[in-house]
């Protein structure tokens, strides 16, 4: 069904209209679909559907959306459906990202049902002869003063309501769904076995499929003896095409033995060329150096001058469940459920994998384990794509095995980068000049050569041309400019050449360069022999900003600690993409010199994402992401040989577990109402590396710069 | 066929008896809670109990388990009846992306039956295998020690 049949079978109606060319801007993704119906639409009976073109991944953006939508329209939230990225159904909002839902979408959905709220409004009082002003909604009714009501399904009924969204709306102001911590419409279903991934998706005649994935980047299929895979029974059919190699069964366990049958006896000519030592090889390749800030600031100097390189390694998204899409190919058209972040630029890189039209592939956004940007779900949508074209008719479902995930995800990119600073006379810094080197922070299709499969297949396509994110979100640059009020020289020097796959972790640049710029505040503060927090507030106006930073500090106790010995506290802030959500952490570590065991012990972070539509909704996001980055910053690097990436599991790839974590965590959002939406999913993983360095340097007074702080290193860091 | 004891009803399974569990809770038996995380018994996130005891099922094979009764995370409650387990997680909120959640709680279900009143270290000692990518483990601390008072409270 497509949506105009949609719309035709439920006898609906908000409308369409023709897009006219108007100067003003339209609020959040209303700018890209202009439509109201595009977004809400209200059946004759009085059920109401809302559309997002971004998808749930586990942010809660489903609650939030429905949160706005019911504030507005006055009705329950159960009462309104809502649908989340279909290319068949929804608005296209490119990819789920960037922490960008809620002022994307939820901007967009909350302006398209405060206007379709006075449209109904604006209805009624011609249908009831009453000024709109005497009219109020309530639970899906315009009422009157004198008791007449009319429910919004007979306000749509038979008429079209042509309708163009306005730049501006008449919001609601009440608040009493919007800025409350409901709790989350798909968690009962998560804790209670229901159909909540693709994962759990099972179609009638539903087949499994496997991909016997290269045992290297650029590794060639030279020959495999097929024979014994072949004969097992349930084996459906073993697919061969240049380097792809697959095999679809009627069992997935059966799928499973084919695959390793096949594995097994698969020969390969692998090149061998991975880098031995990652950041002297970056340093060397060729870059494309952008100043993006301050191209005529002054030379560093000043009474101190003070430098340091900092580095971070290849990390991995690492979702718990490896990433899985089913397929179904018939009659020349393709649907595709998958977990990928963004449907619509999905089914134009499998349209052109399997050289058919745009139009005769759908893809369906069902939830996936969490995916922290882009990992293998785009790869396994075009696996399954390819396989089900050559089963016609039969749903396929594939999922990788956990090697897969670990060995073919586009990682974090490995990056760089050097500051060098003055302090003047008075403490105060005086001259900053900061370099980052880093590959893209984006491979995502895009186009078929973007996907795994697309770079095996007999005939290969080529990977879209590399190229650096624009500013101000920017890749390896994002946060790269400081937040901070001193003149400031900042060098984007971008490396088209990628030695390991990477693409877009969960904050790209922001991690590391807040990682370095908050790192180095703290030597700074040091040199100066300032408290770390009075030296950023020293050297920060925006009033926003300095609520975050006063607020994690004093609820920490900071002023008051008492250091212990073999304890360390630390603190770092930042505003995410130096425009969107605001961060502060303060951290407390505790360090065991001899076995070089960190343990964080209490963590308090203040954020603010402008207005807060769920409030813990909010502080799940930032203690998943200081979760997160913990692990990031004290254990996680890829590892590889010069031919093959020996990361493939959890023990060759540790990440945090429950021993770990935190002792304390506490969260504290700064509600910002009526200010836009900023996000948040991706504010707190910055100044939390941040926060433990500086801590991890005041428990120990040793300072270490490059990532992660895992045991070898700190070891050699306390020896040297 | 295999015969097995799940959430109090008996199968009878046609399958490899070497085939793990897991493939036949998802696909022989329609469950979806025990999810494939890694096939290696480092994540958890297949964990389903057997006798009371949390074992993963993406490494034990249906033959070893004919006489054990096996409880997955479906046999807790439902959606509109959820156990005092279920019902913590929810209280707490205690999900992000949910994946690993259904294993964590089969995990903390075997430990509660065992010692309801488990502490925090206990509860943390005994999660240690599981992993959850999204850092939701300081709510899944409180929903287990949670779900502890709830059962507690109740005969």
């Amino acid at each position: 069904m497509n949506r105009r049949d949609f719309l035709k079978s439920s006898g609906a109606l908000i409308v369409s209209f023709s897009l006219p060319a108007f100067a003003q801007k339209l609020p959040g993704a209303l700018e890209r679909s202009p439509q109201l119906d595009a977004w809400i639409r209200i059946a004759a009976d009085g059920r109401i559907t809302v559309f997002t073109g971004k998808a749930e991944l586990g942010q809660g953006i489903k609650t939030a959306i429905l949160q706005i939508a019911s504030e507005q329209l006055d009705v329950d939230m159960k009462a309104i459906e809502l649908i989340t990225a279909d290319t068949a159904l929804t608005p296209n909002e490119g990819y789920t990202a960037g922490s960008n839902s809620m002022k994307d979408s939820g901007t967009a959905i909350l302006h398209a049902t405060a206007q379709a709220r006075e449209i109904l409004l604006a209805e009624a009082s011609k249908r009831l002869g009453v000024g709109a002003e005497q009219l109020t909604v309530q639970q899906g009714e315009v009422r009157a003063g004198d008791g007449r009501r009319i429910g919004y399904g007979a306000l749509v009924e038979g008429k079209v309501l042509s309708v163009r969204a306005a730049p501006e709306s008449k919001l609601s102001r009440s608040r009493n769904v919007m800025g409350k911590s409901v709790p989350r419409v798909d968690i009962p279903g998560k804790v209670t076995g229901g159909v909540a991934y693709v994962h759990d998706l099972r179609l009638p005649e539903m087949v499994h499929a496997r991909v016997v994935r290269p045992p290297s980047y650029g590794a060639q299929l030279k020959s495999v003896d097929t024979e014994s895979a072949a004969k097992l029974p349930g084996v459906i059919k073993i697919i061969r095409d240049g380097s792809f190699l697959a095999v679809v069964a009627a069992r997935e366990w059966i799928a499973v033995q084919a695959m390793r049958a096949l594995k097994a006896r698969a020969v390969w000519d692998e090149p061998r060329k991975l880098p031995q030592d990652v950041y002297a090889t970056l340093a060397k390749l060729p870059a494309q150096d952008t100043v993006i800030a301050g191209a005529d600031a002054p030379p560093v100097s000043g009474a101190k001058v003070l430098e340091a390189a900092y580095t971070r390694p290849y990390q991995l998204h690492g979702a718990i469940g490896p990433s899985c899409a089913v397929a179904r190919y018939e009659n020349g058209a393709l649907t595709i459920w998958s977990h990928g972040q963004g449907m619509y630029p999905l089914r134009g890189a499998v349209a052109e994998l399997l050289a058919m039209p745009v139009e005769r592939v759908r893809c369906i956004h069902m939830e996936g384990a969490g995916c922290y940007g882009h990992n293998g779900a785009d790869d396994v949508a075009g696996d399954a794509a390819l396989i089900a074209r050559a089963v016609p008719g039969k749903p396929v479902r594939v999922q990788w095995m956990r090697e897969d995930e670990h060995a073919w995800e586009p990682y974090g990119p490995a990056m760089i980068t050097k500051v060098r600073a003055a302090l003047d006379a008075s403490g105060k810094v005086s001259g900053w000049q900061y370099d980052v080197w880093s590959n893209t922070h984006s491979t995502r299709p895009g186009k078929a050569g973007d996907l795994a499969a697309g770079g095996h297949v007999a005939k290969p396509f080529p990977p879209s041309p590399p190229r650096p994110l624009p500013l101000p979100d920017g890749g390896g640059d994002r946060n790269a400019i400081p937040l901070y009020r001193f003149p400031a020289r900042v060098t984007h020097h971008f490396i088209p050449e990628m030695p390991l796959r990477v693409s877009a972790l969960r904050g790209l640049g922001a991690y590391m360069n807040v990682f370095s710029i908050e790192s180095f505040m703290d030597e700074l503060a040091a040199a100066a022999k300032v408290d770390p927090v009075e030296f950023r507030l020293r050297h920060i106006d925006d009033p926003r900003s300095r609520d975050v930073i006063r607020l994690a500090a004093e609820r920490f106790g900071w002023a008051g600690y008492q250091k212990k010995n073999g304890h360390g506290r630390g603190f770092a802030f930042a505003r995410y993409k130096n425009h969107a959500g605001y961060a502060a952490i303060a951290m407390e570590v505790q360090v065991e010199r001899e076995t070089a065991e960190v343990r964080v012990l209490r963590v308090v972070a203040a954020v603010d994402s402008g207005e807060a539509v769920n409030p813990d909704g909010i502080k799940n996001q930032v203690e998943g992401g200081i979760l997160q980055s913990i692990s990031w910053t004290s254990f996680e690097a890829a590892t590889f040989n010069d031919t093959r990436i020996t990361s493939r599991d959890w023990s060759s790839y540790p990440i945090l577990r429950f021993s770990h974590a935190p002792q304390s965590l506490e969260v504290h959002v700064i509600d910002r109402p009526g200010e836009p939406f900023l996000g948040t999913g991706e504010a707190s993983q910055g100044p939390t590396a941040g926060a433990l360095a500086n801590a991890l340097a005041h428990a120990t007074g040793v300072r270490v710069r490059e990532l992660p702080f895992n045991r070898a290193r700190l070891k050699r860091a306390f020896a040297a | 066929m295999t015969k097995l004891d799940v959430n109090g009803r008996v199968h009878q399974v046609d399958a490899d008896p070497a085939t793990p569990l897991l493939y036949v809770l998802r696909e022989n038996l329609g469950l979806n809670a025990a999810k494939f995380g890694c096939g290696l018994g480092q994540c958890g996130a297949c964990v389903v109990m057997a006798d009371g005891e949390a074992v993963f099922s993406c490494l034990t094979p249906i033959s070893v388990l004919e006489k054990r009764k096996i409880r997955t995370l479906e046999g807790l409650g439902s959606a509109d009846k959820p156990g005092p387990l279920q019902r913590a997680f929810i209280e707490e909120q205690a999900a992000q992306c949910g994946y690993c959640i259904p294993g964590i709680m089969m995990r903390a279900q075997a430990l509660l039956e065992r010692n309801p009143g488990a502490s925090e270290t206990e509860i943390r000692a005994a999660l240690q295998p599981h992993l959850c990518r999204c850092g939701t483990h300081m709510r899944i601390l409180r929903a287990v020690a949670r779900a502890g008072q709830l059962m507690r409270s109740k005969p």
